[in-house]
């Protein structure tokens, strides 16, 4: 086609733009949202000379990404959908970093008594039982899969649901956003919740049960697969991230004086 | 370049849409003169210098000049009867055909400056737009945009159609000057005043063909043809 | 109000972002152009049997819903694409390739419609003269240079406010393809009204400042000038 031709040709004139050195890497909105990048990307810079695109997308599609080299690395927090990533050969290891939790988020007025629930899966049981309005990420994503997983527990199907179940199918902030306009409740993680600016007449009403837990791992992409990509790179951040200054950095991160991760990577 | 004259016309004529615009017109022109193109309305006056020109193409038989065509294409010019005039200035207009010809920008201007004056478009009216200009004066530009090249041969459709006195004499008086320095003139008119003062010979058309060509005396002291007659006479003729 | 505030004082964000918006289409509409043009002028004088179809394929093609061909761009640049050895998915490169193919079309059919006007205007004249094929066009694409800009204002408007392309094939990455229609999109996404307004009165005022010119040149026109 004459235009990809001619495109390419202005990419190379244009080109001479190259970084020293840079790479891209998938990550998730949660992850994006929670404000930790804006901490640890200047000084990954600064110590590596390194620069780091991320490119914002849900799970699904970083996972896609990788498979597909377009990044070179993927930072996402859905262990099922990460083996499943190793396995087809398209990543070479699975790193823990961090984890942090996801939380419910409600009207103040609370009309499904979320805020008394023993459990995750009892705190969804009782939205289900008051059909109040519901909000849901539905794009695929490790928030997503992590809602699906807890309805499961709960012995409960979301296609089975009715009108008050909405799956948005967009990022976590996209989805708080809804959840503020119909006053619903939604399960969100906690840094997203903290740091959203458009909070409206909802709450934090539900957080603690430990399978709310939400692991964070890097996943370098797999060089056999694909030549290009910058695997030194790759792995001089891996290593930054499982460093002690990275842990300094991550937990003593705080949203209005609350933390939000906790680092838990194996040297 | 060899003169492009005589040009024999034989059989020629011009389709659109399947009907007969002009022809099929016999004609053999020599260099010298005026010849003045007449006829009632829709007569194929214009289809006919079109066709002579090249602007319209041959449906049937051929037009033959005494030097190939190309070259022959390149000594004539064209006046038309609704004059085209570019979205440029004045002088830019006039210089177009220079520049065409590859000949450099100040040259063509300082030629074309002198056109204007000769036609009354100097000083102020050389840089304005020439879509401003009236009718008259773009009659005139034309007439200069046409005369620059030097053409060999000159087609006029209808010059003064809608032009006053004044202008029809100015132009008039351009063209006796081009005529007398050997340029071949072939124009149409409604004007019999203009015919008479200008034709050495005239054809007469009358749908679609040549009905009758004769030397300009003769024709005027007495059309051989009945259509011609009562034409002349100011009758309508069909 | 904040958004007010950001504008005024040139918060440093939001200066970078609409440099990048603006370096973006603009090489975008150059390289459009420079297609679209001469082709709108070939369209215009030359004959040949598949015309007609061209020029209708030509409109139908503005009405190329601008996030498909994102899609379509996204599947060829990347790596599992045809074109992903080039490593432009997710650069600007590849914003502009998007946004060229989107205004293309759009381009040519104004220009075309306006050198057509203008052909048919010029038509005997130049054929008289023995214009050459080529000599028609630079003349056509000169003389007509008022429309010829007011199809590529057109087609920079077009661009300027695009997101749903650009968004898939530029990943709106920080300080990399991020540019003022995604940003917006992005701050509005996390609530953040404030930096999404101040972007969103940039864009207002080009989008309006586009719009005034075309209309002045439409006078201009109108009164002769040039």
């Amino acid at each position: 086609m004459k235009h990809m031709l001619l495109g390419a040709l202005a990419a190379v004139a244009m080109g001479t733009a190259a970084f020293a050195d840079e790479m891209k890497m998938a990550v998730t909105t949660s992850f994006h949202n929670s404000g930790l990048a804006e901490v640890l990307l200047p000084e990954i810079k600064a110590d590596l000379g390194l620069e780091v695109q991320l490119l914002v997308v849900g799970t699904g599609q970083a996972i896609r990404l990788g498979e597909a080299g377009d990044v070179d690395a993927i930072l996402v927090h859905s262990k099922k959908a990460e083996e499943a990533f190793l396995a087809g050969g398209n990543g070479t290891h699975r790193r823990e970093i961090m984890y942090n939790d996801f939380v419910f988020v409600g009207p103040k007025a609370d009309p499904a008594g979320v805020a008394e629930a023993g459990s995750a899966a009892d705190a969804l049981q009782k939205v289900a039982a008051s059909q109040a309005a519901f909000v849901s990420r539905g794009d695929d994503s490790g928030t997503h899969k992590k809602e699906l997983s807890l309805w499961k527990s709960a012995d409960l199907s979301p296609e089975g649901f009715g009108d008050w179940y909405n799956a948005v199918g967009a990022g976590m902030g996209a989805a708080l956003n809804t959840a503020a306009g119909m006053n619903g409740y939604i399960m969100s993680d906690r840094a997203s919740w903290l740091n959203f600016a458009n909070k409206g007449d909802l709450a934090l009403l539900y957080s603690g049960d430990p399978v709310l837990f939400n692991q964070y791992a890097y996943l370098p992409v797999n060089p056999e697969k694909h030549p290009h990509v910058k695997t030194d790179l790759v792995a001089e951040l891996e290593n930054w991230l499982v460093s002690d200054k990275a842990k300094d950095l991550i937990n003593s991160y705080q949203i209005n004086g609350e933390a939000l991760f906790v680092f838990n990577a194996k040297p | 370049m060899s003169d492009l004259f005589p040009v024999s016309v034989r059989n020629a004529s011009v389709r659109r849409r399947g009907k007969v615009l002009v022809g099929p017109v016999d004609l053999q022109l020599d260099g010298q003169g005026t010849s003045i193109v007449i006829g009632p309305n829709g007569a194929g006056k214009t289809s006919l210098l079109k066709m002579l020109h090249g602007i319209l193409r041959l449906g049937g038989g051929q037009i033959s000049w005494a030097c190939p065509t190309e070259q022959a294409q390149r000594q004539q010019a064209f006046v038309f009867q609704t004059p085209v005039m570019m979205r440029r200035s004045v002088v830019e207009n006039i210089a177009y055909p220079l520049r065409l010809n590859k000949v450099a920008r100040q040259e063509a201007l300082a030629e074309a400056t002198i056109w204007a004056e000769r036609i009354g478009l100097g000083g102020d009216a050389l840089q304005r737009p020439a879509v401003l200009l009236s009718g008259g004066e773009r009659q005139k530009l034309a007439l200069a945009r046409a005369l620059i090249r030097k053409p060999r041969l000159l087609f006029l459709d209808e010059p003064c159609a809608s032009l006053d006195g004044r202008a029809t004499r100015e132009i008039e008086e351009i063209l006796t000057e081009v005529a007398a320095s050997g340029t071949r003139l072939i124009m149409s008119t409604h004007n019999m005043g203009q015919a008479q003062r200008l034709a050495d010979e005239v054809l007469f058309v009358l749908h679609g063909k040549v009905a009758e060509f004769s030397p300009a005396e003769a024709f005027f002291a007495g059309p051989q043809t009945d259509q011609a007659r009562a034409f002349l006479n100011g009758d309508i003729v069909e | 109000m904040q958004a007010a505030w950001l504008l005024v004082t040139l918060d440093a964000d939001l200066v970078e972002i609409t440099l990048r918006s603006l370096r973006v289409t603009l090489s975008a509409l150059a390289v459009a152009c420079l297609i679209a043009l001469p082709l709108a002028a070939l369209l215009a004088v030359r004959r040949f049997r598949m015309r007609r179809a061209t020029i209708a394929v030509l409109n139908a093609l503005m009405g190329l819903p601008p996030v498909v061909v994102g899609l379509v761009v996204y599947v060829m640049l990347s790596r599992a694409g045809p074109f992903g050895v080039l490593g432009l998915l997710f650069t600007p490169t590849a914003m502009i390739i998007a946004q060229v193919i989107i205004i293309v079309p759009l381009v040519a059919s104004i220009a075309h419609q306006s050198l057509r006007d203008l052909w048919s205007d010029y038509h005997d004249l130049l054929i008289s003269l023995n214009a050459t094929q080529f000599q028609r066009i630079c003349t056509l694409l000169w003389d007509g240079r008022r429309a010829l800009l007011t199809a590529a204002l057109a087609g920079f408007g077009r661009a300027i406010g695009e997101v749903g392309a650009i968004m898939i094939v530029g990943g709106n990455i920080d300080h990399a393809t991020r540019v003022l229609t995604t940003a917006i999109a992005l701050e509005t996404g996390k609530g953040d009204f404030a930096m999404a307004l101040g972007l969103g009165f940039v864009l207002i005022a080009l989008a309006v400042a586009v719009n005034l010119s075309i209309h002045w040149l439409g006078k201009t026109e109108s009164e002769g000038r040039w």
